[in-house]
């Protein structure tokens, strides 16, 4: 099974960003179809942010998930795809948008393949993708495809907004099989060691049972 | 089962009347509270070490000893020692001269210290934080138990012939728990040198502090100390009590909406269901406290805390008489059901009348004078 998630930072109620989102999703189960990986073999959650808006918050306080919020970090950490939308706030992705990624541990999404996608009210934050949410995702060590989406409101009456959006999710869909194909190598080797090892380990016995002390002294003494 | 409170010794303002304590008040109160649970029969007081506003316990040692004058049973202890920032050539001396001074009636807590800028103030890395916990520690444990260490390493300067004084009362060197919220690394640590594991476990989830418990107590067992079962283990828990549990609430309400750490997030009852935060009824509060041994284990040592979000004096020992009168159903609760296997935390009395004299180190004169009167 080849999972797929679907993050929206979209407000409203229908969301423009939550409609880009799904035809960039649906985009992108197609790309899978044509490169031999059927639509029964792909399972797509979608994350609204909306509804996490408060647990967020309390999480950015806490320092701990609740259980709906926790279940969106899996999803979107668990998978082999991700698909990003936010509207463009103030020149930049919206704070909810951000929030989200500031709640997932270091690495949490190191190596995860992103479709990018932004709407807007005018073509004039066109380049938003290049110049705030590419680095975002850099900076997360995840791989972000070459075509960003971007759509303002006039793009949703052109043609030309799917085609973009086709070619992205092509290019989503060859990255998840190039990684798979590449048998994940970021999982086994771990830059910087025990210490890069996500927190998210903390919360799991099982994956920290491997922690020998004669090697955290050795690591101590440099 | 030891029971017992632990403090981190932060001056807030009470948000009902707005009203900030001294330091002074805060440094008195703190020796009232430590007073009262000794009263009240608690076993253990802890407290934290800070070096920052707006805390006052920057010398845990020097409170501790104070309190230790004071009072004739309570086991004193901190929550936590910071083995990071702290010289361990200093905390061998300041806490072996502390158990001298009250009779071997303490042990301390090892912490990281998770603010970052007490690190470059003490002239270290909070980058290095699992490094300094590591390299420290085994400096200390060293200092406790050679007469003469030879020591090199990277973030002190080397000792030749040191002999940390006083040495241990008994030869006995104090019991050492090392305190972690999330960090596997701490509790590996604990299980490899068979020392106590306390999770912090007030404001996360008890599914986080099941896990990093089960962790602790599986390496705890790797490492040859004992089974799983009795691997040492300690937690913490938070409660505000009243005898009617709507007036309990209605009353702690406004400290927990301002409170320090959790404040202005989830709601009171969003976080008594998510953390084990127990707002209520001292029967409330005795029946929460029971189901923790469902995820964790029997353990050794339940802490809370009671003295924080700016609660006045006052209030505070009203807390400490109300857990006093469920203290006896609290102690015959862990004890039912409790397997024969499951160890106490370690004391120095009880510590003392397990080693045979072989076994206690520094019976014997030291060995060697060269180095201790030259």
């Amino acid at each position: 099974m080849t999972r797929m998630a679907v993050l929206s930072a979209g407000l409203g109620v229908p969301s423009s960003t939550r409609l880009l989102a799904d035809r960039l999703a649906e985009a992108t189960v197609q790309g899978l179809a044509a490169r031999g990986v059927t639509r029964a073999e792909v399972g797509v959650d979608v994350v609204e942010l909306r509804a996490l808006a408060h647990p967020l918050a309390d999480r950015l306080v806490t320092g701990f998930p609740d259980a709906t919020l926790e279940a969106a970090i899996a999803a979107v950490t668990g998978a082999d795809a991700l698909v990003a939308v936010t509207p463009v706030f103030s020149a930049s992705y919206s704070g909810l948008f951000k929030t989200f990624f500031d709640v997932l541990e270091p690495g949490a999404i190191a190596g995860l393949p992103v479709l990018m996608g932004a709407t807007a009210g005018t073509a004039r934050h066109s380049l938003v993708l290049e110049h705030a949410v590419r680095p975002l995702f850099s900076y997360l060590r995840a791989t972000p495809v070459p075509t960003g989406v971007f759509a303002a409101t006039e793009d949703f009456g052109d043609g030309a907004l799917q085609e973009r959006v086709e070619r992205a999710g092509g290019e989503l869909a060859a990255a998840v099989l190039a990684r798979r194909a590449a048998a994940r190598p970021e999982a086994v080797v771990r830059p910087g060691g025990l210490h890069a090892v996500p927190s998210s380990v903390a919360d799991d016995a099982h994956a920290a049972t491997s922690l020998p002390f004669e090697e955290l002294l050795r690591r101590a003494g440099g | 089962m030891q029971i017992g409170i632990f403090s981190v010794g932060d001056v807030t303002p009470d948000p009902t009347t707005g009203r900030t304590p001294t330091e002074h008040e805060r440094i008195k109160a703190t020796v009232a509270i430590a007073r009262k649970a000794e009263e009240v029969g608690l076993d253990v007081l802890a407290l934290g070490q800070h070096h920052n506003p707006p805390f006052v316990a920057s010398s845990p040692t020097t409170t501790l000893a104070y309190i230790g004058a004071q009072t004739e049973r309570l086991l004193l202890s901190t929550a936590t020692t910071l083995i990071t920032t702290t010289d361990p050539v200093r905390l061998a001396e300041d806490y072996g001269t502390l158990q001298h001074l009250v009779d071997g009636r303490m042990d301390l807590m090892l912490g990281r210290g998770n603010t970052g800028p007490v690190y470059p103030w003490f002239g270290k890395d909070i980058r290095e934080g699992i490094n300094l916990a590591v390299e420290n520690y085994a400096l200390l444990h060293r200092l406790w138990r050679e007469d003469v260490v030879d020591w090199e390493g990277r973030f002190r300067t080397p000792l030749q012939g040191f002999t940390a004084t006083p040495r241990p009362l008994d030869g006995l060197p104090p019991f050492v728990w090392h305190g972690s919220i999330r960090t596997p690394e701490i509790a590996e640590q604990a299980a490899y040198y068979g020392d106590g594991f306390f999770s912090n476990h007030i404001f996360w989830p008890a599914t986080h502090t099941a896990r990093m418990v089960a962790f602790y107590r599986q390496r705890f067992e790797h490492y040859g100390h004992g089974t799983a079962a009795q691997a040492i283990v300690g937690l913490g828990g938070q409660f505000f009590m009243r005898r009617n549990s709507q007036d309990a609430v209605r009353e702690f309400r406004p400290y927990f909406d301002n409170a320090p750490v959790y404040g202005h997030g989830p709601s009171l009852e969003d976080f008594t269901t998510q953390t084990p935060l127990t707002v209520g009824s001292p029967q409330q509060v005795l029946e929460r406290t029971l189901g923790f041994r469902e995820y964790v284990g029997d353990y050794q040592r339940q802490l809370f805390l009671v003295d924080h979000a700016g609660l006045p004096l006052r209030t505070v020992l009203e807390q400490l008489d109300l857990l006093g009168e469920i203290l006896p159903d609290l102690r015959a609760g862990f004890a039912e059901g409790r397997p024969a296997g499951v160890p106490d935390a370690p004391t120095h009395a009880s510590r003392l009348a397990a080693a045979s004299p072989a076994d206690v180190l520094g019976v014997r004169p030291l060995a060697t004078p060269t180095g201790v009167t030259a």
